[in-house]
């Protein structure tokens, strides 16, 4: 591939098989259009965080430039033009999530806090000594250490559900754990982020519920690739950031079941979480606003909502069509080149492709693939477990979002196989 | 020779002698400057630096302990800094190819100085050669560690 030239034969090529019309998707994504040391940008760190179009931009810059004021508070027409938009948000995110109410959607900062929040507030009041925690060997960090943490102060126990070598949890262990009797919460990742698969989370949930144990999902990568249905999965909570479905950073989202955060105490304390404050005594707000102390990232949940009306547009389904015609169309390409390993093979995949080179480090591969202008992770990924388990300090990941291509695909072995001359 | 880093584990002599650098650091600096643009491209570049990384001194097994390793979610980096008379001397490897190219490069500028004479060239030199992003925190090669390390070694030598 020549540079700019086969990138741009997006153009002549404009429909998908999923039926997306790529060259104006991109279109609509300014960060795109430029180079990078002189190659075109080939973007395949979405896992990590995704690009935003266009939509998410002007609606944040509308915000602050148009009706920008502090929310819950004003009399002003400001306050309620912010507060409306704010609120409005919350709406788009419930129909999102197909929750029965928004006072079940929660917004935070990321599902790190998303998760952060239920083990503090729901694990501090319901997890006691010799309790267990039941998480999975493919979690992130962030559905690790914030149980970690809660079985350090209560003296639970964490118990790890094991995954074979394709990177598929071993349900068996799953259901031996939760015959214990004793454990009181699940934490399950709905997609893997460093093995990419797709774990069978409502029968996970099914299994848990029979005995009367909650059950809280791991969203931050699935949302982007495939419709969640809360409803449907019947999960007791939904963890996932804004960043990784084409909104802003700093915003996340916890979905809760309305009964389990009625009987939780509050997080954290503070401003716009009470309804009353004396300093005898405080009487917290009602569902959401007691999740939810202090100022709030309000433009960006703003940009969120647009990035979800976006999202909505195009159609979540042709969306994962594509991008699962991407994985294919990688995996084939990548499995060619000599020496390349791929990390988690499991039957149910989605959106990313995890792999090691023989005889070359990760970060090296992350380094000679930039300067051709191909973003892509290389490290840990926030699971170091999961690098424990296949004995590799490190992986090199791409992954997909809707505005990539096969041309980029292509770019990305290119490289790979340049790579590879490097360091033969 | 005494080892200030690190405390345990190795034995206070190594009988390695830390050679006065016969280069002045920008002479130094000025060499990889010239190599740099007689590479045509990055990839010969990157050759050059792999070559560099492969030809850093032996850094023994027994010294890749947790206490000697720097922080990076990427690459991991090892480094131990020695002190004979004023000149300072740093041992560092990497499990990453072309950090260890990079480590070969900053360590032919830093090693056999006097801590002033650290302290006072800044890693910028290496915008020179196209390669101080790699000394961004958030590369987590352990580089921007490496360097943190070179510097508060020498800090405390001047303190």
């Amino acid at each position: 591939m020549n540079d700019m030239s086969a990138l741009h034969a997006v153009s002549a090529t404009p429909a998908t098989h999923a039926g997306l019309d790529l060259a104006r998707i991109r279109a609509e994504f300014p960060i795109l259009r430029q180079r990078i040391h002189g190659k075109p940008l080939v973007y395949l760190d979405n896992a990590a965080s995704v690009q935003k179009p266009k939509a998410v931009i002007d609606a944040i810059s509308a915000c602050y430039s148009g009706y920008y004021a502090n929310i819950h508070r004003g009399v002003h027409l400001l306050s309620e033009r912010s507060t409306l938009a704010y609120e409005g948000a919350r709406e788009k995110v419930r129909a999102f999530l197909n929750a029965a109410s928004t006072q079940e959607i929660i917004f935070t900062r990321n599902a790190t806090e998303s998760i952060n929040l239920v083990a503090s507030s729901f694990g501090g009041s319901v997890v006691k000594a010799g309790d267990e925690i039941v998480i999975t060997g493919m979690e992130h960090h962030s559905n690790i250490v914030p149980w970690q943490m809660l079985c350090q102060r209560t003296g639970a126990t964490l118990k790890v559900v094991p995954f074979t070598d394709a990177g598929e949890l071993i349900l068996e262990e799953y259901e031996r754990f939760l015959s214990s009797g004793r454990v009181k919460i699940v934490a399950v990742v709905h997609l893997s982020n460093a093995l990419g698969t797709l774990n069978p989370v409502k029968a996970m949930i099914d299994s848990a519920h029979a005995r009367g144990i909650p059950v809280l999902v791991d969203g931050a990568q699935s949302v982007p690739h495939l419709t969640v249905d809360v409803r449907e999965l019947d999960c007791d909570f939904y963890a996932f950031s804004a960043h990784k479905i084409y909104g802003p950073s700093g915003v996340g989202v916890l979905y809760g079941k309305q009964a389990l955060l009625e009987a939780m105490p509050p997080y954290q304390g503070g401003g716009d979480m009470i309804s009353l404050v004396t300093f005898e005594k405080t009487e917290y707000a009602d569902l959401p606003n007691k999740f939810e102390a202090g100022t709030p990232s309000i433009a960006d949940v703003i940009g969120l909502g647009a990035a979800l009306d976006w999202l909505n547009a195009i159609g979540l389904n042709a969306v994962a069509a594509h991008e699962h015609e991407l994985l294919e169309y990688a995996t084939a390409q990548l499995q060619d080149i000599p020496g390349l390993r791929i990390i988690g093979t499991a039957r149910d995949k989605a959106a990313l492709a995890s792999f090691t080179l023989q005889g070359v480090h990760p970060h090296d591969i992350g380094t000679i693939l930039d300067r051709d202008g191909v973003a892509i992770r290389a490290g840990h990924h926030c699971a170091q477990p999961v690098m424990q388990h296949y004995g590799v300090p490190a992986t090199a990941r791409a992954s997909f979002a809707v505005y990539n291509t096969r041309d980029e695909v292509d770019a990305l072995v290119k490289a790979l196989y340049k790579v590879k001359e490097l360091f033969a | 020779m005494t080892l200030l880093k690190p405390d345990v584990g190795l034995a206070e002599e190594t009988g390695t002698p830390v050679a006065v650098s016969a280069r002045s650091i920008e002479a130094t600096i000025a060499t990889f400057v010239k190599a740099f643009a007689m590479l045509d491209d990055w990839n010969d570049r990157y050759r050059y630096l792999i070559d560099l990384g492969r030809r850093l001194p032996h850094f023994p097994e027994e010294w890749r302990t947790k206490s000697n390793q720097l922080r990076g979610c990427q690459s991991q980096v090892w480094i131990v800094g020695i002190r004979s008379a004023d000149r300072l001397c740093f041992r560092a490897v990497s499990d990453a190819a072309i950090v260890s190219g990079l480590i070969g490069l900053l360590l032919a500028v830093y090693n056999g100085r006097q801590a002033e004479e650290i302290l006072t060239t800044s890693p910028e030199f290496l915008n020179a050669l196209g390669l101080y992003e790699h000394l961004s925190p958030s590369r987590g090669n352990g580089l921007y560690a490496l360097v943190q390390f070179i510097r508060r070694f020498a800090r405390a030598e001047t303190a």
